[in-house]
């Protein structure tokens, strides 16, 4: 595996050594990180994420209004700079419908509240999608995937087969009728039961731990494919035979030996599904399965958003504008990641 | 290769009554009915739609009816009268006299909307997605192939990085962003396109844009990747040897080759798009198959479900099947017997 044979220090030109002089071994991640650091798409990424991150954790300090504070005579209204930018708006002072104010940076949407706080907030659902997603995908679908890989034959058969049927079906379907599913049944469940509990987590996150449940039973069974994969390209190798034939067990052969060297293109890949996981979130949010309102979610800000695009262009491009930067910061820095850590690999999907 | 499709067809249909298996119980485990109001019905109301849609039955004989309506061919004879529950896709005349006619494939009726059936939401909304999801297609593969094939033959140039670069926004850009902007811009603004609506060409381009985009930058950055793999290989060195003209190496030599995993990721990526794609049909107000996938759930319309994934699942394994005889076309190599 590719991956493994860089694992070797810089050894292009041969130092003079003097006795007190050695060769420093680099270690797989810092040379990936030095690599890392050169690439300022990359960085560029990692910066947008952090910035998300920062507003995300702290929206209530960053935020300069409340999510869902409605003030009804401020609806549309927007400050004279966004008037500006977007032509088919006009004021009322022009003549047009416009209330221009310039309390709401960004404008406000049809209920009065403030279009930069929503989004603002907004990235939490985001983020922690980004952030469940992979969650589980690692943590479900690399157990499977290196179970079934090491174990082999028969149950390596039996589990697979049950990742192709789960694979076969429209994950978009899978997830909307899950979501219909949670909804419904949990809704009007008696207190003290799984069931309600559950509901009453929900409710307290703003109906994202739906969502989370949702993606997290369909993100995992890529992550358990590839990892698979990969078990059977290293576990023939001459290291994984010298550690069982000192005695290691089966399970520190796998968590040691086996997915430190196969850890790269799991990375990699889980990397570059972060995107798709944060546009799944903003389609269910769309389509009105997502969060509950008044929780923001740019993807339903962006639903809301079109149908008045005519109008009030603003309420719909701020957030899709939010949702492209932390996409593309995600594809740049899981780009520059697969380059960081296998070089040889550049483009290769 | 007709032995070949005969049993890839087999397969088909084991896939598709396996997927309509799991899709019923799914259905059916979902709490509520199509019969849910705001206000809830008398039960005695409840109690005959019920009995007219046959949902008391036990499962197993809804699931075998259903299966049975869809999939056992009919033959009437003398006036046929088209009603919502018998109401067939495909109407064959048999040179009999008498109106003899075998029909088939009864999708059953919408249980929603009371005067249609699938088989009516098939003929009137699945021919629009199926043209703008061909439209998408079509500028998925004019941008994105090429692109590609631009960037690997000028590796690690400025054509290069601007292509990846272009191909990275390009995955990064969902139809819920694109389709907004660009009915802001060319519709809203520029007024050069229709914002909205569906009928005549200019009303196609925006959303098969904003659908074929992402699309094309997946197909971009594939491409690439298995254009330089196949550069390096013998029988391109081989091609260059006996003094073919560089162009003829690249189109006929190492595109040909290089095409096998992008038509593998064509398959499914034509399946989701002529199935009709919910976004783009709602922002830009298109008719289309997409938003029965989400409301018939919402609404639990179990026949329009039923419908709707095997329409996708249909498209999907036909897809493959297309995809694995494009591979026999493409590499010789390949053979099925």
């Amino acid at each position: 595996m590719a991956v493994a044979e860089q694992k070797q220090g810089p050894v292009n030109s041969i130092p003079k050594l003097s006795t007190d002089e050695y060769i420093k071994g680099e270690s797989l991640w810092s040379d990936a990180w030095r690599r890392l650091r050169r690439n300022r798409a990359a960085l560029l990424g990692i910066v947008i994420i952090l910035i998300n991150i920062f507003a995300a954790v702290f929206a209530p300090f960053v935020a300069p209004k409340d999510f869902k504070t409605q003030v009804l005579v401020d609806n549309n209204a927007a400050p004279q700079w966004v008037i500006d930018v977007f032509p088919v708006m006009t004021s009322k002072e022009e003549g047009g419908y416009i209330t221009v104010s310039s309390e709401y940076p960004l404008g406000a949407d049809s209920l009065g509240r403030d279009l930069l706080s929503r989004i603002i907030y907004g990235a939490r659902v985001s983020l922690s999608v980004a952030a469940v997603g992979p969650a589980v995908a690692l943590l479900v679908g690399v157990i499977f995937g290196l179970t079934a890989g090491y174990a082999g034959g028969r149950v390596d058969n039996i589990m697979m087969r049950f990742v192709d049927i789960m694979y076969a079906f429209p994950t978009i379907l899978l997830i909307i009728l899950l979501m219909a599913y949670f909804r419904s049944s949990f809704n009007d469940s008696q207190p003290g039961t799984l069931a309600y509990t559950l509901n009453a987590i929900d409710t307290a996150f703003g109906g994202m731990f739906f969502i989370f449940i949702g993606i997290g039973i369909t993100s995992w069974m890529g992550m358990a494919r590839l990892t698979r994969g990969q078990v059977l390209s290293v576990r023939e190798k001459e290291y994984i035979e010298a550690a069982r034939s000192i005695g290691t067990g089966r399970s520190s052969i796998m968590i040691q030996h086996i997915l430190p060297n196969i850890l790269g293109p799991i990375i990699v890949s889980e990397t570059l599904t972060i995107p798709s996981y944060i546009s799944f979130e903003a389609f269910l949010s769309f389509i009105g399965l997502g969060v509950n309102p008044p929780t923001p979610s740019w993807g339903a800000m962006i639903s809301e958003g079109a149908r008045a695009i005519q109008t009030y262009p603003n309420q719909a491009i701020f957030p899709a504008l939010a949702l492209f930067f932390i996409m593309f910061a995600f594809n740049f820095l899981g780009d520059g990641l697969r380059d960081a850590l296998d070089p040889r690999m550049r483009g290769v999907d | 290769m007709a032995v070949f499709i005969f049993r890839r067809f087999l397969g088909m249909i084991v896939v598709l009554i396996l997927v309509s298996a799991i899709t019923f119980v799914l259905m059916r485990t979902v709490p509520g009915g199509p019969f849910d109001r705001e206000k809830a019905l008398p039960e005695q109301t409840i109690r005959q739609l019920e009995e007219k849609y046959h949902l008391n039955d036990p499962f197993f004989l809804q699931y075998t009816r259903y299966i049975g309506d869809i999939m056992v061919p009919r033959m009437t004879t003398g006036e046929f009268k088209r009603s919502v529950t018998e109401d067939y896709l495909i109407n064959i005349p048999l040179p009999f006299g008498d109106n003899t006619t075998i029909r088939w494939m009864n999708f059953g009726p919408s249980i929603k909307t009371r005067s249609r059936t699938v088989n009516d939401i098939f003929r009137d909304n699945l021919p629009v997605s199926f043209q703008l999801g061909m439209a998408a297609l079509a500028v998925a593969l004019t941008i994105g192939v090429p692109a590609g094939m631009i960037a690997a033959l000028n590796r690690n140039t400025g054509w290069d990085y601007a292509s990846m670069a272009i191909a990275i926004i390009g995955v990064s850009v969902p139809v819920i962003v694109m389709g907004p902007i660009l009915r802001y811009i060319f519709g809203v603004e520029l007024k050069l396109l229709p914002p909205t609506g569906w009928g005549t060409w200019q009303h196609v381009i925006m959303p098969a844009v904003s659908l074929g985009l992402a699309s094309s930058a997946l197909l971009a950055r594939l491409t690439r990747a298995s254009l330089l793999q196949v550069l390096n290989e013998d029988y391109i060195r081989t091609a260059r040897a006996k003094g073919l003209t560089e162009r003829a190496v690249i189109i006929m030599h190492a595109m040909k080759n290089a095409m096998i995993p992008v038509v593998t990721v064509i398959g499914p990526i034509f399946a989701a798009l002529v199935t009709g794609t919910f976004v783009a049909e709602l922002v830009f107000g298109i008719p289309g198959m997409g938003k029965f996938f989400i409301t018939s759930i919402t609404n639990r319309d179990y026949p329009v479900i039923m419908g709707t994934v095997l329409l996708y699942a249909a498209f999907l394994v036909i897809a493959n099947m297309l995809v694995d005889i494009t591979y026999a076309w493409l590499d010789p190599r390949i053979r099925y017997d």
